[in-house]
């Protein structure tokens, strides 16, 4: 059964009025549990709309959304619990801490869980470990803290409820590489570790590339593919045509195939393709 | 979405009324309002009342609108009128046995009652047009060339201005941005409807202190770019857009002072009418 | 040609939970004019505090600072140098202070006190510069990021400054926005021949420079042409930085004893390199 369902899912802006606008429309959708998926798609394609509807913060136009085979905007289903199950990391999450101190933030999640102080204790310690911030830090004020700290402690403040569902929409937003890979790493981590279902929403083609096994595809409200990451590069002229940009490396091998190259144009990390290309060389040649 | 609505409910136009200088708007609302409390019976109340009328209709304001303002003011009319109708000595149009008390409407109370109802709704029907009308920005420019003779008195006019005109544009973004923090925070599960008020006004933190904190970033990040684009306060400003009074506002000015003119004279020359006898 | 800017052992610390950190360390680098330099580095590398050193935001605390020969320092004549290095920050929305665009626009001159008819041209005329004309009467936050950003460049280059430094502008913004400021930027360096500084981590923006600066601890590592700074990868990688994809690849064929250029950029120079040498070994 996959954890995440939805059916015919629709959302609409300014319903009613002159200005009305679909921002999804007709979403089915299947995600299993387990994965970790790269959400994509132009500004304006619905991604961000259609992650909150997995948290029931957005309430559907028309359609359903099953979270483990429930239908959360079924009779008396408690939206707070299904906060708790899927967690949802907004962009620049920093922006949003509010405590005293960062422990007391990261604790917000757990505690409006209704746990008690140990409970808390643990998930905040084993959190904020899993983001990387040091125990020093967690009796600071989060205010303090500098741009990137504070980003991985607005994370863990989501972690810290272990929800089996993480939907992160463009964790990496306004880093510099080193902090992209630092935070994404992370992910990763929680990800193997946790063995949770991951949603990430990006723009950068290489960042989902590097770190997803499917990837879901939007374009004007709807879904245009959504499939493993090698199908999906399999058709990076599709993508190219969508507007949305595909890894440099993956447009190397596109244009070494225009050429007449017999080379495997789905190719979509550095990794593989230099090994491509020492295939190529040593006589793999045509494929 | 929470996006359009603007401060003090402006419907974009392009009637006369939309389209005259702010300044004089502004000018010929407060003339009204002398006219409409120097009215002192019933015709030159009318005179000011249609008067009125006539502008919401060249407005092209749908009456539904006008009206609207008058609701949440209903109960203090209704709660004027009556005081003055019960209390206000004078020549008895009712007399009301209740109890073992005489109550006593005058003629009097109903006129002065009448009176103060229709001034209160105009009064508000008036500045409705006002800022039905008029942009907040501009009714912001308006204010701040009318006021500036007070800067020879030191009133900080411009400083005033700037206030206002850098949260007009901020409103509309730190929204948006409550909006983002609310998600957020209900995100972790934070629960803003269940709960005595004190529980409830708790859960506020969580919304308002990150906003308070953004609001202050926002306001180093902004005074930083107005540095570097040579802010130096009012002394030697120039404006891209002059007041530019055009024909209308001279027509709408004249037409005014008639009225006014109009409303004082049917006081002075029709003196015996309903009224009349109260002031 | 003069040199626009000039930073002369400069060096600057700023307190930090009462320990001095030192963010530029004895800084000796010239901007001549026309000329477009992007400055690297990874966060906390000194490059967004350098940039503040130039129109006198941040005042040296040793060595100097001058724009167009004028000192940082002279209090007299910061406006001088504001009007002609004007700077662009990287959250697009805290920089825009009217209610309407084209009186955002027209900020900076009313301050400089020009007169009113001539404001309305140059107004006028940044629009157009930046592709924002038809805009002119929107409201700040019915725009995007990218049209927003290229508003708060409209108001700078309304004061015809000879300099344009950019802190980071595209990093808040998604690829169409950072793709539309980019073109601006190149627009305004080649076409109007505004001298450009842009701060930034992209390597895709510093490709396009004419000449890339990386910065390191507070000092400058390298100082070259796009060619030559990217083909250092191992150092570029070591101070935290990106490599393009492309360069990346024959980094990594070079390693294994390939022979390509080690000059690489773009997708197309790649791509030409490939070939020459999968033609060569299907010919073997």
């Amino acid at each position: 059964m996959p954890i995440i369902r939805t059916e015919h899912l629709k959302y609409v802006y300014s319903e009613g009025s002159p200005f009305e606008k679909a921002a999804i429309d007709d979403i089915t959708l299947d995600i299993e549990e387990g994965e970790f998926v790269g959400v994509i798609g132009p500004t304006g394609s619905g991604k961000s709309t259609l992650v909150q509807h997995f948290n029931g913060l957005l309430k559907p136009a028309a359609g359903k959304v099953f979270i483990d085979g429930q239908d959360i905007w079924g009779k008396k289903v408690d939206k707070r619990s299904i906060r708790f199950k899927v967690g949802l990391v907004f962009q620049y999450p920093e922006y949003q801490l509010f405590e005293e101190t960062v422990f007391k933030d990261i604790a917000f999640g757990p505690t409006n869980m209704g746990l008690n102080k140990d409970e808390i204790s643990e998930r905040v310690y084993e959190a904020a470990d899993f983001v990387g911030i040091s125990k020093e830090l967690l009796s600071k004020s989060p205010f303090e803290l500098s741009g990137g700290q504070k980003r991985r402690a607005a994370i863990a403040g989501v972690i810290a409820m272990r929800p089996s569902i993480l939907i992160l929409d463009e964790p990496a937003a306004g880093l510099d590489p080193r902090g992209r890979e630092s935070i994404l790493a992370h992910i990763r981590e929680y990800h193997i570790a946790r063995k949770s279902t991951v949603l990430l929403v990006s723009h950068s083609m290489e960042d989902i590339a590097r770190n997803a096994t499917k990837v879901l595809v939007m374009s004007s409200a709807k879904i245009v593919m959504y499939g493993s990451v090698n199908d999906i590069f399999a058709q990076s002229t599709s993508l190219i045509k969508m507007g949305l940009d595909v890894p440099q490396v993956t447009r190397v091998f596109m244009g070494l195939r225009k050429s007449g190259y017999k080379v495997d144009p789905s190719v979509y990390t550095v990794e593989q393709g230099k090994a491509e290309i020492i295939r190529y060389i040593r006589g793999g040649q045509d494929r | 979405m929470i996006k359009d609505i603007t401060l003090g409910q402006y419907f974009p136009g392009s009637s006369l009324i939309h389209k005259l200088d702010p300044c004089m708007k502004i000018i010929l609302s407060i003339t009204y309002m002398v006219m409409l409390f120097s009215a002192f019976n019933a015709i030159s109340l009318a005179v000011a009342i249609v008067f009125m009328f006539v502008v919401t209709l060249i407005s092209r304001i749908p009456l539904k609108m006008v009206l609207r303002g008058i609701k949440p003011i209903l109960p203090i009319i209704i709660l004027t009128s009556l005081i003055n109708a019960f209390y206000v000595p004078g020549d008895a149009l009712f007399k009301l046995h209740v109890f073992s008390f005489l109550v006593v409407i005058s003629v009097q109370g109903v006129e002065l009652a009448v009176f103060m109802s229709v001034r209160i709704m105009f009064l508000i029907i008036g500045t409705s047009m006002l800022t039905y009308t008029t942009s907040p920005i501009s009714l912001t420019d308006g204010l701040e060339r009318l006021l500036s003779p007070l800067k020879k008195v030191k009133l900080p006019v411009h400083e005033l201005s700037m206030m206002m005109t850098i949260a007009l544009r901020f409103i509309p973004t730190l929204i948006e941005e409550t909006d983002k923090i609310i998600s957020a925070q209900k995100a972790r599960g934070a629960d803003f409807e269940s709960g005595n008020i004190i529980r409830r006004m708790k859960a506020l933190l969580p919304i308002l202190i990150p906003l308070f904190v953004s609001a202050f970033r926002r306001a180093e990040e902004l005074a930083l770019a107005m540095d570097c684009r040579c802010y130096k306060g009012g002394e030697g400003r120039t404006r891209m857009k002059q007041l530019q009074l055009a024909r209308r506002d001279y027509l709408s000015a004249t037409v005014m002072a008639f009225v006014l003119a109009g409303v004082i004279c049917i006081n002075i020359f029709v003196p015996k009418l309903y009224g009349s006898s109260l002031f | 040609m003069e040199n626009i800017i000039e930073a002369i052992n400069l060096s600057f610390s700023y307190m930090q939970d009462d320990d001095p950190i030192k963010a530029l360390d004895n800084i000796n680098f010239k901007v001549p004019e026309g000329q477009f330099v992007a400055v690297l580095g990874h966060n906390g590398s000194g490059k967004s505090t350098l940039a503040k050193h130039f129109n006198a935001i941040l005042l040296p605390e040793s060595g100097s600072v001058s724009v167009m020969g004028i000192d940082t320092r002279d209090e007299d004549r910061i406006y001088d140098i504001r009007q002609n290095v004007g700077m662009v920050f990287q959250n697009p929305d805290n920089q825009i202070v009217a209610t309407i665009v084209e009186e955002d626009v027209a900020f900076a001159l009313e301050n400089i006190g020009v007169p009113p008819a001539e404001i309305r041209l140059r107004v006028d005329d940044a629009l157009k510069t930046v592709g924002m004309y038809e805009y002119r009467n929107h409201a700040p936050h019915q725009l995007s990021g990218g049209q927003k950003q290229r508003v708060a460049i409209a108001g700078i280059i309304a004061m015809h400054p000879k300099c344009l430094v950019l802190d980071e502008p595209t990093a808040m913004l998604d690829p169409k926005g950072r793709r539309e400021v980019m073109e601006t930027v190149l627009r305004l360096n080649k076409k109007e021949k505004v001298t450009v500084v842009l701060v930034t981590h992209f390597m895709d923006e510093a490709v396009r420079a004419d000449r890339v600066v990386v910065m390191e601890n507070g000092s400058i590592i390298i100082d070259g042409k796009p060619r030559e700074v990217f083909g250092n990868i191992t150092l570029l990688k070591s101070v935290g930085l990106d490599v393009p994809q492309a360069a990346e690849l024959c980094y990594e064929l070079r390693k294994c004893g390939i022979k390509l250029p080690d000059d690489i950029l773009t997708v197309d120079e790649c791509v030409n390199a490939l070939s020459k040498l999968l033609e060569e070994s299907r010919c073997q």
